[in-house]
């Protein structure tokens, strides 16, 4: 680790000169698109729309052109994805295939899976999930039960995952189960990925309403699945690794402080030219942390770029981007006398009774705020 | 030129800006000899043309120094020097030599051809040979020869901040603030100088901190070994990363202007993160590091002060909530993608 990880980067004109034409499409295609669906954002489900981005070239975008992508460098990914996370679009269908899915199947994958796997995803037509918690194992996933067995040609699959967001969407699942025992290959062997097609039999999926009343998260069963010899992703007893670099993919993006972001653009609105000294200065502070959030963010994104690893420079991200954007409806709600409301009311008010019962699980997905801190620490040298 | 700068500035301060010097220079001692370093390395001219010695430094080189004067504490004017020489220069003034600071505040009017009322909080103004001003819309170089009484004040960390009292003195030079510059400028360099300083403290302070931990043994095991121990360091390691981010995108976005949006941000980002890391600093530290003898509070100390000088995290947040709300909604999310384009109207400090 060193802080001098964090320096300053710019995004190249060539990735930056995107941003026009997205910014362009998601004023078309967002124009009648109701305030508390923009705060959905990444919750929310449109096979359609992730359909015409697959069109414009704008998922898988830094996979390799014999795939379907565009060999695009990662700050061109960035731009597309904060214009459409700051737009609130409904990105959720090929979310987890776009950023996570894809590029863990273009590292480990054979040419076979690649090649089965990788162009739909492109053509936002292929969507995913991932299993890694279990009732028991959240945030120590070493301790999952779910197991697959070697049969004839192939492996059987039992146990069950939870909080899977988006199961009841998904055509695929990539999961962490245990081929090994742990008594035999350490805490943090005898575990494998799989990539396991949802309409196999034996599996059930079930959705859990959250307290919002919304559904994306699932419990998943699996009861004695067949699956193929290349269900398996990458090396057999390796999955403990793969996952670590995959969950290191996914922790420094915008994603990490934009979830709130709808809510500033309805209080702006409602504020209006002249605020009191109250708004003023708090809506000034949020700005300002916004910036600096985006910029370390842009540093990550440039570690990307030069090859390095950045998954501690990208803890450092995700967990202070998630203390911004669980803050943000606790302050603007101090800002403005205008209730939360869960039907009618204006769009600030919807928008802020949607966001306030999201915000617990911002410091929830994609690993806690302990377990990150925990990874900061080790960092450091502490542990 | 910037690992140049940085590695020799960084060698040099270690070696003089130590914790017993920065002690002895607390209550106003004049440092002469680390000043005198300095120079022989042309830190204070870095920014300056090279016919005086200079070595015609941008802004994007001259962050380094600034950290590193603010890592190592250093009790010298060196980063107000830069910053009045480069005001100087940009009015067609030009550089000077010798010790030369800033005053960003105060209530000096012109008399005619001549200049009188007070300078206030001026960094290490008690030992400065040379002050640069802006008054009105003219920048001015007074010779400290001219004043008429120094009012010595300090801040918490014991730094010099004098107010100076000038009556119907002539100025050394003056000219025409350069187009486009606010009447603000120093007041806007110096919020710039000081969130570099605090990234740099922080970033000391980190270090210190998380090598107590280490060492320090409680109920059998080193502190850092324990969760609770973690869990605060590794914030306090995110508040030093914002920082140190913050500060160096002010820098890197100025030129001849200076980048006044970016260094609201910075000076915002690196005062709140002053505020957080100080207390987790004295916290992961416990009672040696509320004494004199452990070096802590030279870091702490320092923070706390230059977190509110040239405009506090409030007085800047509402400078940039004001401009953002004018803005309106559409705006928003254009102006953040693109905020180095925006110049942030500051208005003086008292009248927010």
């Amino acid at each position: 680790m060193s802080i001098s990880q964090f320096k300053y980067s710019v995004i190249p004109e060539e990735a930056e000169a995107l941003r026009a034409d997205v910014r362009c499409f998601l004023k078309e295609s967002l124009e009648n698109y109701p305030a508390v669906k923009k705060a959905h954002s990444w919750m929310g489900f449109d096979a359609q729309f992730s359909r015409q981005l697959g069109q414009k070239g704008w998922l898988g975008m830094a996979l390799p052109k014999q795939y379907g992508g565009a060999d695009a460098s990662p700050f061109a990914r960035y731009v597309i994805i904060e214009e459409l996370l700051a737009a609130g679009a409904p990105v959720s269908a090929h979310w987890i295939a776009d950023r996570q899915s894809a590029p863990l199947i273009l590292r480990f994958g054979t040419p076979a899976q690649k090649e089965k796997y990788l162009p739909p995803i492109c053509r936002g037509e292929s969507y995913f999930c991932i299993g890694m918690s279990e009732p028991n194992s959240g945030s120590d996933l070493a301790s999952i039960k779910t197991n697959a067995q070697r049969v004839d040609a192939g492996w059987l699959l039992n146990g069950q995952k939870v909080w899977t967001t988006n199961a009841q969407h998904s055509h695929y699942m990539i999961a962490l189960v245990r081929t090994g025992s742990q008594a035999e290959s350490g805490r943090h062997g005898g575990m494998s990925q799989f990539i396991i097609d949802l309409t196999l039999p034996g599996i059930t999926v079930r959705p859990i309403a959250d307290l919002a009343g919304g559904e994306h998260f699932n419990e998943v069963f699996f009861d004695n699945v067949r699956l193929d010899a290349d269900a398996l992703i990458g090396e057999e007893g390796k999955g403990w690794d793969q996952v670590t670099a995959e969950l290191a993919f996914e922790r420094s993006g915008p994603e990490r402080f934009l979830s709130s972001i709808a809510l500033m653009h309805t209080a702006l609105a409602l504020i209006g030219p002249r605020p009191d000294a109250l708004q003023a200065r708090d809506i000034g502070r949020i700005t300002a942390r916004l910036l600096t959030l985006r910029n370390m963010s842009l540093a990550v994104t440039q570690q990307l770029v030069d090859g390095n690893n950045p998954a501690w420079a990208a803890s450092c991200v995700k967990d202070l981007g998630n203390v911004f954007e669980q803050e943000l409806p606790e302050t603007l709600q101090l800002l403005l006398e205008e209730q939360a409301q869960v039907n009618g009311g204006s769009d600030h008010a919807q928008v802020l009774a949607y966001l306030t019962q999201m915000a617990p699980s911002f410091s929830l997905r994609g690993g806690t705020r302990e377990i990150l801190r925990g990874i900061i620490a080790r960092g450091l040298g502490l542990r | 030129m910037r690992e140049l700068f940085e590695s020799t500035i960084e060698r040099l301060l270690s070696d003089i800006s130590t914790a017993d010097y920065i002690r002895s220079a607390e209550g106003g001692m004049w440092s002469a000899d680390l000043w005198r370093a300095l120079e022989e390395n042309g830190f204070q001219l870095a920014g300056a043309p090279e016919a005086i010695g200079g070595a015609e430094a941008g802004w994007e080189d001259l962050f380094v120094i600034v950290r590193a004067a603010g890592r190592y504490a250093a009790p010298v004017p060196l980063v107000e020097m830069l910053l009045g020489n480069w005001l100087l220069e940009a009015s067609g003034i030009g550089a000077r030599s010798g010790v030369l600071t800033i005053a960003a505040q105060g209530t000096l009017r012109w008399e005619g051809e001549r200049l009188s009322g007070d300078l206030y909080h001026v960094p290490w103004g008690r030992h400065a040979e040379w002050v640069v001003t802006v008054v009105g819309d003219q920048v001015v170089l007074l010779d400290m020869a001219c004043a008429d009484g120094v009012v010595p004040g300090s801040n918490i960390a014991g730094e010099p901040r004098d107010n100076l009292l000038f009556k119907a003195a002539h100025c050394a030079a003056s000219a025409k603030l350069p187009s486009a510059m606010p009447a603000s400028v120093l007041q806007i360099g110096g919020a710039m100088l000081r969130s570099a300083q605090m990234a740099g403290a922080l970033t000391a302070l980190l270090e210190l901190t998380s090598g107590y931990a280490a060492e320090r043994k409680q109920f059998g095991k080193p502190i850092a070994s324990f969760q609770a121990i973690q869990q605060q360091l590794a914030v306090l390691a995110e508040q030093t990363a914002a920082a140190n981010v913050a500060a160096e995108t002010a820098f890197s976005e100025s030129g001849d202007q200076l980048a006044s949006f970016s260094i609201a941000v910075a000076k915002i980002s690196t005062a709140d993160a002053a505020s957080i890391g100080a207390g987790i600093g004295h916290s992961v530290h416990g009672a040696i590091g509320f004494t004199q003898e452990y070096s802590l509070h030279l870091l702490t100390r320092r923070l706390w002060a230059w977190r509110s000088e040239f405009g506090s995290s409030t007085f800047w947040s509402t400078q940039l909530g004001k401009y953002v709300c004018a803005a309106g909604e559409q705006a928003f999310w254009p102006m953040i993608t693109h905020s180095k384009q925006h110049q942030l109207p500051v208005a003086e400090i008292g009248s927010v």
